[in-house]
């Protein structure tokens, strides 16, 4: 599909048909204080070779680092072929084609997508993925608000355990529309969600509980214990989980007596790259029951008139493009190119596959970690089992350590400081099984010497 | 033309509204209705207990082409619902004014329903509708 720009003649015809006068009197609509007419910090374009020299520098800065930064985005390894296969030109599109029909191959690519997800999950249906992780913990809040009718709270319960950047983003995406985001605290032993904190809400109208797995900590939360929680207090539960843990720890969908109601998350560590943050996607799985108030694009299977397996788009009436200002969400596209990677990367590795880059990721943190708890003065926050990452305290302040590590060219974790300054001089560090033992030697004999 | 019985009342938004003489309603959308939406695949129903203003929203019918709200035509509180449109909403495109009816309201003002129209003055809407 060809992009063709507008000749400012055409453009012209259009605005004297419609009897506008200038492409502004489109935006007429919006009140002018909502607008931002000016882009002051946005600078001027530049030439093809000075861009391509300034992303080239940018990009340098990302290679020969030794990173041990996890806190949401995981560097995992991905087969040259998923990538190979992505970019060939029957794929690689950003976009959920507009006559989607007419596009079987990326309709099935999708419903395959579906498939695997759902799988993961344990759960009935999934939709073809939405922006990312944070913004899909957003719109698995309000899908809880739309489908929990009995209950009028609209309170939602988010363990401070989870990710602070999803908690601020649903925050931002909820706080206009009358929704209460309480947090729960974590216990300070454990680091898992604090069961005492939760029963002073139990018996209360509660419209959802989110419970992280693994948690921003890296620990892993009681699951079923939680769940059961929600279930004997009416509330829904909401999922937010590793993709990628999800191979080897129970799924949403067997949590509790019921299973979780939705489960969502990052999907980034399906065969997304780093790229300095972005672009990822967030994913979402949802029981049967509450598809209908499931937001984003829904790939189904049929047959046509001749009995033939086709693909479309299906429940397309919870959408904007039908709904209008009803509709389930704002979405109406998905991470395309992400989601065909993604799928991609899942069927070369298989569950199996899955599961063994998970086991390998969990092996070569548990490595890293009593390697670096060995170093006097460093100690691990949480005694708790974890998945990739793990909270550990330092004797020294955490951004000079860290600083003091760059030097060396090791990114040696997230620094909780600013998010949880009770946890003192904390890092958060991950590794997963790309991290060589000799970066991960590296790591520990560097922060040896400074501690 | 469709079928539009001449002892129920009516909305310009094609619901119909039983007077049962009790003080409650049974409300419904029209055969009529139906046949604009086309085959029904999901009906959102209120809940029980649910508090509804006239005009306000009771639910959704959604059909293979289009959702559309249904709107309440009388206050009350909602005292039930019909449970049988959960997993067989062609009810409604089958038998709009039996076995398809959609909810129950005890009327909150029973002289609402002096508002409403009937079969006659339903027939022009519907006329109109279709010129």
């Amino acid at each position: 599909m060809p992009f063709i720009p507008h000749t400012e003649e055409e453009v012209r015809q259009m605005l004297d048909a419609i009897g506008a006068n200038s492409i502004d009197d489109l935006f007429d609509e919006i009140p002018s204080e909502l607008r931002s007419f000016s882009l002051d910090r946005i600078p001027d374009g530049l030439p093809e070779m000075e861009v391509a020299q300034l992303m080239h520098e940018r990009a340098r800065k990302d290679s020969n680092v030794h990173c041990f930064i996890g806190a949401g985005a995981y560097d995992h390894h991905i087969p040259s072929a998923v990538w190979e296969i992505a970019t060939r030109g029957e794929f690689y599109s950003a976009y959920t084609p507009y006559q989607a029909e007419a596009s079987q191959g990326t309709l099935q690519l999708l419903y395959e997508y579906q498939s695997m997800m759902a799988a993961l999950m344990a759960m009935d249906v999934s939709n073809a993925s939405l922006y990312d992780g944070a913004s899909a913990l957003g719109e698995a809040i309000l899908m809880a608000i739309r489908a929990h009718r009995k209950s009028k709270s609209k309170k939602i319960l988010v363990p401070r355990s989870l990710h602070p950047a999803y908690r601020a983003a649903a925050n931002t995406i909820v706080k206009n529309q009358n929704i209460e985001l309480i947090d729960i605290p974590f216990d300070e032993t454990t680091g898992k969600t604090s069961l005492t904190a939760l029963n002073e809400y139990a018996g209360t109208d509660i419209t959802a509980l989110v419970i992280g797995q693994p948690n921003f900590f890296g620990v892993l939360d009681d699951v079923d214990e939680l769940t059961r929680w929600a279930e004997e207090n009416n509330a829904m539960i909401i999922a937010v989980v590793n993709p990628l843990a999800m191979s080897i720890l129970k799924p949403p969908g067997q949590w509790g007596n019921n299973g979780a109601d939705i489960a969502c998350g990052e999907g980034q560590p399906l065969g997304i790259p780093l790229s300095s943050g972005g672009p990822y996607f967030g994913f979402m799985c949802a029981t049967q029951k509450i598809v209908r108030q499931m937001p984003g694009r829904i790939i189904g299977r049929t047959v046509d008139l001749d009995g033939k397996q086709g693909f479309s788009l299906t429940l397309q009436a919870r959408e904007q493009h039908i709904r209008r200002s009803k509709a389930t969400s704002n979405i109406c596209t998905n991470q395309g190119l992400m989601v065909t990677a993604a799928t991609i990367h899942m069927s070369l590795l298989g569950a199996e596959g899955l599961a063994r880059a998970a086991a390998a990721s969990h092996d070569k943190h548990r490595k890293l970690v009593s390697g670096l708890s060995a170093i006097p003065g460093v100690e691990v926050k949480f005694n708790t089992p974890v998945f990739n990452e793990t909270v550990i305290r330092l004797p020294k302040k955490s951004s000079e350590v860290l600083e003091s590590l760059a030097a060396d060219n090791i990114l040696a974790g997230f620094d909780l400081a600013d998010d949880y300054p009770e946890l003192g001089d904390a890092l958060l560090v991950c590794s997963t099984e790309k991290q060589s033992d000799q970066s991960i030697d590296l790591f520990i004999e560097k922060l040896e010497k400074i501690c | 033309m469709s079928y539009i019985p001449s002892d129920l009342l009516f909305t310009s938004s094609h619901e119909w509204i039983r007077d049962e003489g009790d003080d409650t309603v049974t409300i419904g959308i029209t055969d009529h209705a139906q046949e604009l939406l086309g085959d029904l695949v999901f009906i959102e129903l209120p809940e029980v207990g649910d508090t509804i203003e006239s005009g306000g929203e009771a639910g959704v019918v959604e059909s293979v082409k289009a959702a559309s709200d249904v709107f309440s035509p009388v206050s009350g509180e909602v005292i039930e619902v019909n449970e049988d449109l959960v997993d067989s909403p062609e009810l409604v495109n089958e038998q709009a004014y039996d076995n398809g009816w959609i909810y129950k309201i005890k009327l909150a003002d029973p002289a609402e329903l002096d508002g409403l129209l009937n079969a006659e003055a339903y027939t022009e809407v519907v006329e109109a509708d279709e010129h």
